[in-house]
């Protein structure tokens, strides 16, 4: 008998300690960013004599701070606006650099047999596991020798660099899920290996490509220490994270215009992130919803 | 995200391909083709991962053993006049040591509560629901947010004048006064005990567990998906308890996803550097080393110093991490 009550009892206790982890949950990874939008509405004063208010008084909401951190600053403002172009510039031609670089490569080690085609994807991985901050010292040097340290270009070659190879990764396990034969039929037909690849398995792997393509996005856009380190002393080549960390400093610019720029940084992610949330994680929560 | 970190769908282990047959001989001309098709397509990655991760990795050791500083930086050529100086000074200047235990600290601490909270996770969401999927979701937020963003808006609620976490902890936990979570270098002694431990380093590694847990969460729970329904099914008929099956039937399916995580969130917690530079700025018993190795490369200028310690904190962590193999590999291939 005692252990049917020891049965009853737990499922008791977990029963209800379960909503309220799951409630707990929820408050520890949403509300700081509920927080950051409620004060990048509020104005400071009034943040300043009630900190505790969860929600804005009627009548006190302020889009102000918006209109501050985004105008240029010949405007008085933060000249946002021109760090989300540079964001932008880096972030996209990340994503297309290392997309043009890695879909070969990807298929290249999927499908090909040549010389070193298994360790390659090791060393490439091995990278990974490097600190960046030791990458971090000679690249600085490097490109500030070469008067480059400074160029958002400078940045994209390191960022491609970077996401290459875990690029080269995600796809070749992709390509590795087509069937080959689609390809031999395809060169029965006459077609030639690159033919094969153009017409039959790049479409096939479009699925794959599209969601490296929002993971490499979201690496570039949220990068920080690269950026830190290159682009420092431009405030015009400045991204959006580093524009947000290099004034999160200063005493002058007031924390709610902050708080909108961080909305700012933080919004094209959480909505790429919910948009293709089942393609990134799709492989590990599809049939989760069978049940 | 850090750039160093895997795709969160990307699987854990490298699944090897099978290996091929051998090609046929009336296939060697389409072989011969393969390969030198193949070393095109590879080439261009190869090119660029080469020249901006391979050599500048092998450039740190050549600058580690030279007196490199920004300001003669022009001048320094590949070869030079190679000593030990740097290691020397590093090794025994003040603070290193500190800034070793705080990174081990901080990793070991960084990584339990991860995987901690990411297995709570898991296992709170296990039985389905309705909004499940979006509670899901919600779950990889922090993962998936901006490092600078997240940092900004914790040290804002964490601010000790008009931060939300002081209001509320004065007003209704009846703390006597706000704590400085992210400048306070005393360290904190709870129930009497001295744990040689700031209260930052406490915050800091909270809020790795808080940043990281979704990683944890995230291959737990597909892991759980694959365990079959009907062992568990078999305990319920035996009559064993909620704990009871965790212990004995859940857990021991999810150590080898646990061991595998643990590496690799101990990795990267150990190579971070966003985190504690942003929320800290390495200040108030907070310093790990790669802060340090940015405060010797910006603000000291010496290079050759940062690439001693950058070298340094790589070795160490090698050899944690093969430690780490040779102690739970072999049980993991058993697991």
């Amino acid at each position: 008998m005692t252990t049917f009550n020891r049965d009853a009892v737990e499922r008791r206790v977990l029963g209800t300690l379960r909503p309220l982890i799951i409630g707990f949950l929820l408050l520890i990874t949403l509300f700081p960013f509920y927080y950051m939008v409620l004060l990048s509405f509020r104005p400071l004063e009034s943040v300043l004599q009630d900190p505790g208010a969860l929600w804005p008084k009627p009548g006190e909401i302020d889009f102000g701070t918006y209109r501050d951190v985004l105008a240029s600053q010949s405007d008085g403002g933060q000249g946002f606006l021109n760090f989300i172009k540079n964001s932008f510039i880096v972030a996209i031609g990340t994503v297309v650099l290392s997309l043009l670089v890695a879909i070969p490569g990807a298929y290249a080690v999927s499908r090909l047999e040549f010389f070193g085609r298994r360790q390659i994807g090791a060393v490439f991985l091995g990278v990974y596991f490097f600190p960046s901050i030791l990458l971090a010292i000679p690249l600085f040097v490097f490109f500030t020798r070469i008067h480059q340290r400074g160029t958002l270009t400078g940045l994209l070659v390191v960022y491609v660099a970077q996401v290459a190879a875990v690029s080269i990764y995600m796809l070749r396990n992709y390509f590795d899920t087509i069937p080959a034969s689609l390809e031999e039929a395809a060169a029965i037909d006459g077609c030639t290996r690159l033919q094969a690849m153009r017409h039959v398995s790049l479409p096939l792997a479009m699925p794959a490509i599209a969601s490296n393509a929002l993971f490499v996005f979201m690496i570039a856009w949220n990068e920080f220490l690269f950026a830190l380190l290159f682009l420092v002393e431009k405030r015009d080549n400045w991204t959006v994270s580093l524009g947000l960390s290099q004034l999160a400093g200063s005493i002058e610019v007031p924390t709610t215009v902050l708080m909108a720029g961080s909305v700012i940084l933080t919004l094209p992610i959480i909505v790429l992130f919910f948009l293709s949330e089942r393609w990134l994680a799709g492989g590990l929560t599809a049939g989760a919803e069978k049940g | 995200m850090s750039l160093g970190q895997l795709p969160a769908g990307a699987e854990v282990e490298a699944p090897d391909p099978a290996p091929r047959p051998p090609p046929r001989r009336g296939r060697s001309a389409r072989a011969r083709e393969d390969r030198r098709i193949g070393y095109l397509l590879i080439s261009p990655t190869v090119v660029i991962v080469f020249a901006m991760v391979v050599l500048p990795i092998l450039w740190t050791f050549s600058l580690a053993f030279q007196h490199v500083r920004l300001l003669n930086l022009r001048q320094t050529g590949i070869i030079g006049d190679f000593n030990l100086d740097n290691f020397e000074a590093v090794l025994t200047s003040p603070g290193f040591v500190d800034a070793l235990i705080t990174t081990l600290v901080y990793s070991v601490a960084g990584t339990t509560c991860a995987i901690g909270l990411g297995l709570v996770a898991a296992l709170a969401l296990r039985k389905p629901f309705r909004g499940r999927g979006l509670v899901r979701a919600c779950m990889l937020v922090p993962y998936v947010a901006p490092v600078v963003a997240a940092t900004f808006v914790w040290s804002t609620m964490l601010n000790p004048q008009f931060g939300v976490v002081n209001h509320y902890g004065t007003t209704l936990l009846g703390w006597d006064e706000p704590i400085a979570f992210l400048s306070s270098g005393q360290p904190i002694s709870p129930f009497g005990f001295d744990l040689h431990v700031s209260m930052s380093l406490v915050t800091v590694v909270l809020f790795e567990g808080w940043r990281s847990f979704p990683f944890a969460f995230l291959f737990l729970t597909a892991r759980m998906q694959a365990i079959p329904e009907s062992l568990e099914e078999a305990a319920v008929v035996d009559g064993a308890t909620p704990t009871q099956r965790f212990r004995y039937i859940v857990l021991p399916q999810l150590l080898p996803t646990i061991a595998v995580l643990t590496v690799l969130r101990f990795i990267w917690t150990f190579n971070n550097f966003d985190d504690i530079y942003l929320l800290t700025g390495g200040g108030s018993g907070t310093q790990v080393v790669a802060v340090r190795v940015y405060d010797y490369l910006i603000n000291r200028g010496d290079i050759g110093a940062a690439a001693a310690q950058a070298l340094v904190l790589a070795a160490i962590l090698a050899v944690l991490v093969t430690v780490y193999l040779k102690l739970f590999g072999r049980s993991e291939e058993v697991a």
